[in-house]
């Protein structure tokens, strides 16, 4: 058989087809990046605002309102260096009100819906105790921004992880009903926990070059953490659920578009509107 | 000369900082609270207290109109995150006036009650009516006080 003639490629064609992965490139991973750090605090942040006004009493309410308030600085401060990087002239309130669900990077964990306190303790233990051991890495980032917030926020996110601690351990050491609660709230949220430890190419690009962290080297103090709470608890913990992952991907649950709809309903109505 | 005045610019932003107070706490100043971190002729550095505390942005107004009514307009207002604010920034006279508005400051010691100095406190949430107080009852005096955190 007769060889096919070499195929001319037009002198600005790109190395990579349409399925094969780019190349990564220090800029743009580290904006993906710092969506990453920054979503998961805003999204979180704003679930537990919907807290407000509901809660079972009005310290836990004032308790919850501020977790979020704490969660929605630290969104603030990545974001907006999300948007220095990008160099597109988008700021912190721009990548929080006009991106659209596909276009957020924060894992499925923090998109739940909010259940009763129970779930939504469970949420904050398993969340919170991740979040201090990331932070606690991260304050020796070689991007001075993440720098700087970590070592800033990590302070606060140790009192979110000993406030939901408590919680754990008064929930599921008091009565038959709040026990029954929290073990549902667990079970619940136990499948999200591991893409919080998920390396993927961004992340091992990220933490080769001094500015992310090694995630899976935080799995072992993250399960001794988790396990001490549960053991004071008296529960057990769940039995391990097909792992669910995609959001640092921008793939999520349908939960985070109805998130949205609320957050982000009157910048987008009403552009620039100021009160 | 030129020395002078800049020492004299200086020690003019400080006075005029001194009397911006804290919009959650108007007891005491941003100064006494710490979050005032340099000044230099042109220039002042802050650093927020709480990274989501949502007086940050009024603090940095406030300080901005104090400036800008003093004759400073030239003043720029620099925020800087690193080093974090801790609670130890907190200045003697800052701690005695929180004591005085019914604020317990921060320690690492026993709490003592601010309305009767009883130290047979307790905690009543770790979240008081900011992020940065948490809520107390005193046994002694039967009052509830909020604390502020060390942080």
């Amino acid at each position: 058989m007769a060889s096919l003639p070499p195929i001319d490629l037009p002198s600005n064609a790109t190395g990579s087809g349409a399925f094969d992965t780019p190349a990564l490139e220090e800029g743009p991973a580290l904006f993906e990046y710092l969506l990453r750090l920054g979503d998961d605090s805003l999204i979180l942040g704003q679930r537990l605002g919907e807290w407000c006004g509901h809660a079972p009493s009005v310290e836990v309410d004032l308790s919850l309102a501020n977790m979020a308030l704490d969660l929605i600085g630290q969104a603030t401060h990545f974001l907006n260096q999300a948007g220095e990087v990008e160099g597109k002239g988008r700021d912190g309130d721009s990548l929080a009100f006009r991106r659209d669900v596909l276009d957020f990077r924060n894992c499925w964990l923090v998109e739940q819906p909010n259940g009763d306190f129970a779930r939504t303790m469970a949420r904050q233990f398993l969340f919170s105790t991740w979040q201090k051991l990331l932070f606690r890495r991260l304050t020796g980032s070689k991007e001075e921004t993440i720098a700087a917030v970590a070592e800033k926020a990590v302070k606060e996110v140790t009192y979110h992880q000993e406030l939901a601690s408590e919680w754990v351990i008064r929930l599921g050491d008091g009565t038959e009903e709040s026990r029954r609660r929290i073990e549902d709230g667990l079970a619940w949220n136990w499948r999200f926990v591991p893409e919080l430890f998920e390396m993927d190419d961004l992340a091992a690009f990220m933490a080769e070059r001094g500015i992310g962290a090694d995630l899976a080297a935080l799995r072992p103090d993250y399960e001794a953490q988790v396990a001490a709470v549960l053991a004071e608890a008296t529960l057990q913990p769940p039995p391990d659920q097909r792992p669910i992952l995609g959001g640092r991907r921008g793939h999520h649950s349908e939960h985070l578009g109805h998130l949205l709809a609320v957050m982000q309903f009157l910048p987008r109505t009403y552009p620039d509107a100021k009160w | 000369m030129v020395a002078a005045a800049r020492l004299d610019e200086t020690a003019a932003i400080r006075a005029v900082l001194d009397e911006v107070p804290d919009p959650e706490i108007p007891a005491i100043s941003v100064v006494e609270l710490g979050i005032v971190r340099a000044v230099e002729p042109g220039r002042v550095v802050i650093t927020p207290t709480y990274t989501g505390c949502p007086a940050a942005q009024v603090i940095e107004r406030d300080i901005r109109d104090a400036l800008d009514t003093a004759g400073y307009r030239h003043v720029r207002i620099e925020t800087a995150l690193s080093p974090a604010w801790t609670t130890d920034w907190i200045s003697a006279e800052g701690r005695a006036k929180l004591r005085a508005y019914g604020i317990a400051p921060p320690t690492r010691a026993a709490v003592e009650c601010p309305q009767c100095g009883s130290a047979d406190t307790e905690e009543i949430s770790r979240f008081g009516s900011t992020p940065c107080k948490s809520l107390w009852r005193c046994r002694a005096c039967a009052e509830p006080f909020d604390l502020f955190k060390c942080h």
